[in-house]
């Protein structure tokens, strides 16, 4: 296996400690919670610190607080496996705990940390190599080199947010608060990230991820749909994460569309939203939405799977989640879409 | 498991489920692999490799790396400059690159360092100056670029081998048919994926005698390929191969890492080793070679076939391998299952910048089989038939020549199909499910090791040594390789059935050039029936000895005695008898010492033309499966949940091992039928596009099918116990069956593998637009072919040789389509 870089190895008592030991270190360090990624990226050479500050003992990243009705605050040194294996988070907000589910292996789910998940570096086919593959093809643009190979007329990077968990926080519009030596502050979960594969996310180095706040539970509900090509380990490909609040008589009386997996940050589907709003959700209205989601959605060629297919399904998905939350059966293309009068060559329709 | 492949009475051992013999080692993580294998003062060695696909090699600086504090030894091609190659018609490899490099990820430098840090380190010190060369990326480009040349052999171009073969008048067999279909095939390339990374440890002693621990699935080839590249003699170099983590054909060649920790040992004196990482396992790779195929087929009415022209393109890599190997087996078991009266076969292997393709499980078979058999799902279709109804009519019969001159045993592949037929419901359910569910059904057969040794030798290619001691213990010696598939065990199943002991009184020695006797190894599903015939041939020596040291004190003749439950005794007074280690002390004290050998080579073959020592076999495995399919119409993502599977396995040598086999068979022919993929990047440097265990994607238990099995068959008699192969055979049919159970389920033909969503949904979407339903390959490149070796099939009188045709065929077609009367051959 490759070998880990020769690092130091900082272990603070508390969070005072920990954002002084990097203001002390400065640019060459960085924190480190289950390690799931920021470990195989330095094996790789992605990702160089010269000083690792490891949150394992910090139990104030690992509570969870409040109450769904005010809304709760997850530690974001919570184990993925704890997020999505606490009842509460379950019951009341199933797209977290599913998201939180579906990322990787349970191996992985117990060290990796929901606030990690959130910060997941952003990955690509060209870049999650290790330093020979990279070194073949004279590096990228986001480590190392100068071109995007993905797009290699392109000023900026593609690099592809993967997080399962970021989608869900913008759609449902959680909060992050980040702390560091000089201050504390709140951010949207939206506004932590950008569009971007290599600044991608609105965070100084320095600034550490610590609470996760999610809304009060008050009549909307969310869910997460994923694409990989397996059922466990892999990456999302695409995901789209979408959260309604219905009126009474079904009337969207809110919308949020997050398509994850398909551009450098979670993007957010106005033109989608905008299809639905007012209106109650029947087959042809989550169809219009759908129809107009996934020119969204900007697949490239750096991941798993043919990026004209992941176009497509973001279609789909899109219609799914939507289907879900309206209670209709899942799936389901447009009547008048291109699969219609599709019959098998026994005559099986 | 069912069908009538039950345990025989007679039989105390053999047919019942056994532990394997290194199972609880295994488990509780005793077993020692090669990784495992510490020295005192051993040193690391790492290899610095090719960061470009295609260049000449300018110059190489090693001086700052020599002098990094920790580095011991530095070497570069020029310090081992012999060639070698896994067969003696390919010999293009160095263990280190010499003027050029032909791929990413080829070795160019080694350094041997106190630890593997200091070793990699090093790495980065050393300056390598390359001149770039256009790159050949694919089966089409090695074909529209003759030059550069990726090797200076071959037949000319990038053309490493062509094939031409012709049984009997190929196109007096198309005119006969009702019926002729060409169809076009891709099968994409795919690797082993072995858990264990490649690693070797080796040492060199003051005598000069040099020994290599490595996990190799064939250490005998190993041998002889350090004895041409070290210049040591055979007899001052010992290989063991340590327990093997997965092999699957990608241990099977000689490695540069195996060179290269040897010569370091013979450098420095020290114990040196390597394991390679991930990656460069991927670089290894060895595996599934891509190819292109056309299979033209003419047919009757009722499904008889008149003849069969089979083409392929392979992409072989930058080396050639075992390559030339794979090449002839994409024809030579076409024949197995249903009579072909007239066969032309003809392949191409290229060579491009990408690693080296070879001997992945089935080697060179899945390709066409797949091929074939959705071409016969196809002719079914065009006939109106029952694609197993029309399979049933017309099956191979026991005892057969087929036209390639492969004899065919025993054949139980129409027990096989009423088993899978039975089990899967087929006749209430095939074309009959909703859309979107679907049944396929595909079959095959396969060798149960090959006739021919890899280098040409006559003599055995398996042998056995049997050490009894006093106390009633038995050794059994066998150069063999232990891949997980149970070798060693089958070994101690069969000493004890022959001897009446338990398996587990015995101890089994394998692997070990020093302490037993040659094996040729883990390929061509030849472990089990080679030597398991020579561990009877030895067993029943000892048992002769130990029969004639009984009778003498027991006054009854020999041929009464019976070897049952640590027991020799008389049948017909089962009472009077010796414990076995008496029997061991009275033959001892009869005879001396006992030790016994055996040995096994396969039966000679009639072929007698160039190439006819490859694909035949002492025995031929037959399978029948039907998959199901679900595929949503609308993302045309497939799931099989499902695969019912019969085996004619002729005798089980231990019915889970075989089972384990079976399995393990299906789950990477159904990894190469869903996704996975050795994919490269052509127009970024020939990059491989995911050489990690998390991007190349192959099946999890989740997405693994249930499998239902069925063993069957009749005792072969050139098989231990009757035993014939499971370890290849049952994956050949996965990919055609999935195939075609997603025609069952939506109607559209996938014609190649993987069978990914965005190809399936294309093909739907094309079909939904009144278009073709299919994905495939539409063009098949030219090549300009040799005259064929032209061999008389068994049924037209031929005798095995070779015939000069006259006039050439091309003329001779070209007579044909002018109206000119042509004269038989």
């Amino acid at each position: 296996m490759l070998r880990l870089p020769k690092f130091r190895y900082l272990q603070p008592k508390s969070l005072d400690e920990a954002t002084r030991m990097m203001a002390d270190a400065g640019p060459e360090a960085m924190y480190v919670a289950g390690g799931t990624d920021l470990y195989p990226n330095m094996k790789r050479r992605q990702q160089t610190p010269k000083v690792v500050i490891g949150l394992a003992q910090l139990d104030a990243l690992r509570t969870l607080q409040g109450e769904p009705a005010e809304g709760m605050v997850l530690g974001a040194g919570l184990t993925l496996t704890a997020v999505c294996m606490d009842q509460r988070v379950q019951q009341s907000y199933p797209a977290v705990a599913n998201a939180a589910e579906l990322i990787s292996t349970p191996l992985l789910r117990n060290m990796g940390s929901i606030g990690g998940n959130l910060l997941l570096d952003t990955r690509c086919n060209y870049y999650d190599q290790n330093y020979d593959w990279r070194k073949s093809i004279h590096f990228c643009m986001k480590k190392d080199g100068e071109i995007c190979w993905v797009a290699p007329s392109s000023p900026r990077c593609w690099a592809v947010q993967s997080s399962d968990c970021a989608p869900v926080m913008v759609a449902i519009g959680a909060k992050v608060k980040l702390v560091s030596s000089s201050g504390e502050r709140m951010l949207d979960a939206a506004e932590l990230y950008n569009d971007d594969g290599m600044r991608h996310l609105n965070k100084r180095p320095e600034e550490l991820l610590t609470e996760i706040h999610l809304p009060p539970v008050n009549g909307w509900r969310a869910t997460y749909w994923k694409l990989r090509r397996r059922g466990s380990f892999d990456f999302p490909v695409l995901g789209v994460a979408s959260c309604l609040k219905l009126a009474g008589d079904g009337t969207v009386e809110a919308a949020k569309i997050i398509l994850g997996g398909v551009g450098s940050h979670p993007i957010e589907v106005v033109a989608a939203q905008k299809a639905i709003l007012g209106k109650k959700l029947t087959r042809e209205t989550i169809q219009q939405a759908a129809a107009v989601a996934y020119p969204a959605a900007k697949p490239l060629d750096n991941t798993d799977h043919a990026m004209a297919w992941r176009k497509d399904m973001a279609r789909y998905y899109v219609a799914g989640t939507l289907a879900e939350l309206a209670g209709l059966p899942p799936g389901g293309l447009p009547p008048e879409g291109p699969l219609v009068g599709i019959s098998s060559p026994n005559g099986k329709t | 498991m069912a069908g009538n492949n039950s345990a025989r009475e007679d039989l105390h051992v053999i047919g019942k489920p056994h532990r394997k013999v290194d199972a609880t080692s295994k488990c509780t993580g005793q077993t020692k692999y090669a990784d495992d294998v510490v020295f005192p003062r051993m040193l690391h060695a790492k290899l610095l490799r090719s960061t470009v696909p295609h260049a000449r090699i300018v110059r190489i600086d090693t001086s700052k790396a020599e002098k990094y504090p920790g580095v011991k030894a530095v070497l570069t091609g020029k310090d081992l400059p012999v060639a070698y190659g896994a067969m003696p018609v390919s010999e293009d490899e160095h263990a280190l690159a010499i003027d050029k490099v032909r791929m990413i990820g080829e070795p160019v430098v080694a350094v041997a360092a106190v630890d593997e840090d200091v070793a990699t380190e090093a790495l980065d010190l050393i300056e390598v100056e390359y001149d770039l060369l256009p790159t050949i990326s694919s089966i089409e480009s090695a074909l529209e670029h003759p030059e550069p040349r990726v090797h200076d052999h071959g037949e000319f171009g990038n053309i490493h081998r062509r094939q031409v073969y012709e049984f009997g008048d190929v196109e007096a067999g198309f005119a006969e048919a009702d019926f002729v279909r060409e169809d076009l095939t891709f099968y994409e390339g795919s690797t082993h994926l072995p858990l264990e990374e490649h690693a070797s440890v080796a040492l060199f002693s003051h005598d000069g005698k040099l020994t290599l621990y490595s996990s190799t699935q064939d250490l005998h080839y190993l041998h002889k390929a350090l004895v041409k590249v070290l210049g040591l003699p055979a007899s001052h170099i010992h290989v063991i191969a340590t327990p093997v983590g997965g092999g699957f054909g990608g241990k099977c060649d000689p490695f540069p890492h195996e060179m290269v920790v040897s010569k370091f040992a013979m450098i420095t004196g020290r114990p040196v080793k390597i394991c390679l990482t991930r990656e460069e396992v991927f670089y290894c790779h060895r595996g599934r070679h891509p190819a292109l195929m056309s299979t033209k087929t003419g047919f009757k009415k009722d499904g008889s076939i008149t003849a069969l022209h089979h083409r392929s393109f392979l992409d072989g890599g930058a080396y050639g391998g075992l390559g030339v190997a794979t090449a002839f087996y994409t024809g030579t078991f076409q024949t197995t299952t249903y009579p072909i009266p007239r066969y032309r076969v003809e392949a191409v292997r290229v060579f491009t910048n990408k690693a080296p393709a070879g001997p992945k499980r089935g080697n060179g078979a899945p390709q066409p089989r797949f091929a074939q058999e959705v071409q016969m799902d196809k002719i079914a279709e065009q006939l109106g038939l029952d694609p197993i109804e029309m399979r049933m009519r017309h099956l191979m019969s026991p005892n057969t020549y087929a036209a390639n001159w492969i004899r065919i045993g025993t054949i139980a592949l129409g027990t096989c199909i009423d088993k899978v037929v039975e089990g899967s419901r087929w006749k209430e359910r095939f074309r009959k499910l909703p859309y979107g569910k679907g049944l396929g059904f595909a079959c095959s057969g396969y060798m149960t090791g090959a006739q021919t040794p890899i280098y040409w030798n006559n003599l055995p290619h398996s042998a056995v040594q049997l050490k009894i001691d006093r106390g009633g213990g038995v050794a059994v010696f066998c150069g063999s390789s232990e891949i997980g598939q149970g070798s060693n065990s089958i070994l101690a199943y069969i000493v004890a059935e022959v001897l009446g002991i338990d398996p587990f009184d015995i101890r089994v020695v394998t692997g070990d050039t020093d302490l037993t006797p040659v094996d040729l190894g883990s390929y061509s599903s030849r472990v089990t029936l080679m030597t398991g015939n020579a561990a009877i041939q030895a067993a029943e020596r000892a048992k002769e000895l130990l029969s004639q040291a009984v009778a003498e004190k027991l006054e009854v003749p020999a041929e009464r005695l019976r070897f049952v439950d640590r027991r020799v005794f008389d049948f017909e007074n089962p009472e009077k008898g010796v414990s076995f280690i008496d029997a061991v002390w009275l033959a001892e004290a009869k005879f001396g010492t006992l030790g016994t050998v055996g040995s096994y080579k396969p039966p000679a073959t009639r072929g007698k033309f160039k190439g006819s020592g490859i694909g035949p076999s002492p025995a031929y495995s037959y399978t029948a499966m039907v998959a199901e399919a679900d595929v949503n119409p609308e993302t045309g993502i497939v799931t099989v949940p499902r695969i019912w599977v019969a085996h004619d396995i002729g005798q089980s040598i231990n019915p889970v091992l075989v089972i384990g086999q079976v399995e393990g068979s299906i789950y990477m022919g159904l990894g190469e039928t869903l996704m996975e993929e050795m994919a490269y990047r052509g127009n970024r440097n020939v990059v491989q596009k995911a050489p990690s265990f998390l991007e190349y994607k192959s099946l999890t238990t989740l997405e693994m099918c249930d499998i239902v099995t069925y063993l069957v068959g009749d005792a072969d008699s050139n098989g231990p116990f009757g035993a014939k192969e499971a370890g290849q055979g049952p994956q050949l049919p996965v990919p055609p069956a999935v195939a075609n159970a997603i025609y069952d389920a939506v109607g559209v033909r996938i014609d190649e593998v993987p069978i990914t969503p965005d190809k399936v949904l294309k093909a739907i979407r094309a079909k939904a637009k009144g278009q073709e339903g299919r994905y495939g390959p539409t063009k098949f490149p030219h090549c300009e072919m040799p005259a064929p070796i032209f061999v008389p099939t068994p049924f037209e009188g031929g005798d095995g040789k070779p015939l000069e045709r006259n006039p050439a065929p091309a003329q001779k077609r070209a007579d044909k389509q002018a109206g000119v009367p042509v004269a038989r051959v």
